[in-house]
């Protein structure tokens, strides 16, 4: 049985619903970075294999741009989120909505 | 063989791990899954031979990103449940689906087509930590720096939010006020 380019495809698109699923139901902020960090490794596993499959090396390149890009976007998301919290004591979504619109 | 013993079992972690950390109603149990699903998607990139991808993967994610989240969650109250959206699950569920089918063929289209060309092909007798520095300084150095840049501004930026009176500059502050704020106690 040999694993080809569909099966980390389709891999990919499993991961990818259960990040999406993740970011639709989840109301913590905390849990909704979790579920970003699912969805850019879903789609790095696919950018891994094209670059395998093609022996082309620009996909590598793509994911760890990715995982750059995942780095700082934790380290600036995480610090507006204590400041957040320090201000208002909690971080569910549904608190964040001061302009009742 | 082995390959595909290696992918269903670490397939079949990953997603149970992944499950686990949209479902869960303890942060904790979130965090601790994340980073070992993290550490199993290292695994399809060792198989698929991105030997330094994986390396970078296990560092970077479950070394840095984790354990950033680690500490962020000292701040906040995490022993609580996390109380979830009272949507349709159906709806959710579909969408989803929806959505990363989507996402999946818009990356099968070129090859589709057939007109996908390898643009930097591997190179031949090297490993793969040396193919990718050779790509890397050569093709991308402008996207590497300016990824560089990026890091370096996320870094002040984590900095200046997260930090103790980061909105105070002493160079603005005469003698003064500097004494003021020293003999103040530090609240919080």
């Amino acid at each position: 049985m040999e694993i080809g380019l569909n099966h980390y495809l389709v891999l990919s698109t499993i991961l990818f619903a259960i990040g999406l699923v993740g970011v639709m139901r989840r109301k913590n902020l905390l849990l909704l970075f979790f579920a970003t960090e699912i969805l850019l490794n879903a789609v790095n596993v696919a950018f891994a294999a094209i670059s395998h499959y093609y022996g082309d090396l620009t996909g590598q390149m793509f994911a760890f741009f990715v995982i750059a890009i995942a780095a700082s976007e934790v380290a600036v998301g995480l610090g507006l989120l204590i400041v957040w919290y320090k201000r208002h004591g909690s971080i569910d979504l549904d608190a964040l909505t001061t302009m009742k619109g | 063989m082995f390959e595909a013993v290696a992918f269903y079992l670490f397939a079949f972690l990953t997603i149970a791990m992944f499950f686990i950390v949209v479902t869960t109603s303890q942060a904790l149990f979130a965090l601790s899954a994340l980073a070992a699903g993290m550490i199993f998607i290292s695994a399809f990139f060792f198989i698929l031979g991105a030997d330094f991808l994986g390396a970078v993967q296990i560092i970077v994610y479950t070394g840095a990103v984790m354990a950033l989240y680690a500490f962020g969650m000292m701040f906040f109250d995490t022993t609580r449940d996390v109380k979830e959206k009272q949507g349709n699950k159906y709806i959710i569920v579909g969408l989803s689906t929806l959505a990363a089918v989507l996402v999946v063929v818009i990356f099968a289209m070129p090859m589709v087509s057939g007109n996908i060309v390898a643009l930097y092909p591997g190179i031949d007798g090297v490993g793969n930590t040396q193919e990718i520095g050779l790509v890397l300084f050569t093709k991308y150095l402008i996207p590497f720096e300016l990824a560089a840049i990026m890091l370096l501004v996320a870094m002040v930026a984590g900095i200046v939010l997260a930090g103790k009176k980061m909105d105070l500059s002493i160079t603005l502050m005469n003698e003064a006020e500097i004494e003021e704020e020293k003999n103040k106690k530090v609240l919080s």
